[in-house]
């Protein structure tokens, strides 16, 4: 995978003549549009699109994004192994990678509490009409295409340490992934109760 | 293409520099406001709608793979020889595909939501932001979201993931790499929001 000379690639990749345009059927891309609409009206109503809101949970201060993080997850935790073992889905996961979850998280959270809006709410708060949102967008872009410059770097280095595959969590401690829906579940229910009874 | 890494560099000197004259007293408690909707029930309709997406495309629900293909189309039309000359993006072609189709539904949502429910704000200078540094902060805003923005893409391509595909979709299907990325997520965001706001 070593790419070091990204001159020698075989030439039919050379140009972008060869790339199409869309990737996936009409049908396809309409259904991501359709759930995307649903994803930004859900935040929105969530009150996660907000400046405030977003700020708030980073000072520890107000929990609404809290309370919606962990009932998606309570939710989707118990579906994604029902409906496994039902044979109906399988695991969409990225490989774990110590060095880039932990480096690439720490630059995230940085540039998350710069900007008061994480890449979903971004777009959510563009749509609510907070015109700061725009500039964030562009720095999205921005920050994207500077990753792409610094692949053949990152790629090499920081992305190759601690690489440990698509490991969950069952398997990392071992223990069936019921065990670990059966203690995670009714943990993460005792927080959202709790911060339902005394926080905001 | 420099000047995009040096203003990335600066951004977090130059607004933590500017910052230090034109902060006040952020007020304590502060008053945060509402949301329309029980965060438990939009929480548990997301939950769904990763469960939906899972099962009928086989996708997890992401939000930051969109911006990286949107950035990518976009030097495909400036500069296509450029783009086609970096492995980044040959291995990850930029295309109109599901992730960006995606994001631009998110807008469009928040729009919807935000219009239906009489919450259109249409203001660059959100209030928390005014109470701490000032009415006419505009220039100081722009540096921050845009250092923000660059930042937190960067940094979402790196760790393979943001708060949807890594801090939702990741970390309920029990991926170790996702809990570990949405744990820095905060501890990151924890430490720089109290710098800033409370700092």
């Amino acid at each position: 995978m070593e790419k070091w000379d990204v001159r020698s690639q075989d030439a039919d990749s050379a140009s972008a003549d060869h790339w199409d345009w869309f990737e996936g059927s009409p049908g396809k891309l309409l259904g991501g549009a359709v759930c995307g609409v649903i994803f930004g009206f859900l935040l929105q109503k969530g009150g996660v699109a907000k400046f405030d809101v977003l700020v708030g949970v980073l000072l520890l201060e107000d929990f609404v994004v809290v309370k919606v993080m962990l009932s998606a997850i309570v939710v989707g935790m118990v579906g994604v192994y029902l409906l496994r073992r039902l044979g109906a889905i399988e695991l969409q996961i990225k490989e774990t990678k110590y060095g880039a979850n932990i480096i690439g998280g720490l630059i995230f959270g940085v540039g998350f509490a710069l900007l008061a809006y994480c890449p979903g709410t971004n777009a959510a708060a563009v749509g609510q009409g907070n015109y700061d949102a725009l500039v964030g967008l562009l720095g999205l872009l921005a920050g994207s295409y500077v990753f792409a410059l610094a692949y053949p770097f990152t790629s090499r280095t920081l992305s190759r340490w601690g690489n440990a595959g698509k490991i969950t969590l069952p398997e990392l401690f071992h223990v069936p992934t019921g065990a670990v829906v059966a203690v995670a579940v009714p943990l993460l229910v005792v927080v959202l109760v709790v911060l339902g009874v005394y926080a905001r | 293409m420099k000047t995009m890494l040096l203003s990335a560099g600066f951004g977090l000197l130059l607004p933590t520099a500017a910052m230090a004259q034109t902060v006040e007293e952020l007020p304590s408690p502060y008053p945060y406001s509402e949301p329309a909707w029980s965060p438990y029930l939009v929480g548990a309709l997301i939950g769904v709608l990763v469960l939906v997406t899972l099962s009928l495309a086989g996708k997890r629900v992401g939000a930051s793979s969109g911006y990286a293909d949107a950035a990518g189309l976009i030097g495909r039309v400036i500069a296509p020889r450029h783009v086609t000359s970096l492995s980044y993006y040959r291995e990850n072609k930029p295309m109109i595909g599901w992730s960006l189709v995606f994001v631009v539904g998110v807008i469009v949502g928040g729009f919807l939501a935000a219009w239906s429910g009489g919450e259109l704000t249409g203001r660059f200078l959100q209030d928390m932001w005014v109470a701490r540094f000032g009415a006419d902060s505009y220039a100081l805003r722009v540096v921050v979201a845009l250092a923000g923005g660059g930042l937190m893409a960067f940094g979402a391509r790196l760790a393979g993931g943001c708060t949807s595909g890594h801090g939702i979709s990741g970390t309920l299907q029990l991926a170790v790499g996702s809990w570990v990325a949405v744990i820095c997520f905060f501890v990151g965001g924890i430490s720089t929001a109290l710098l800033m706001y409370r700092g």
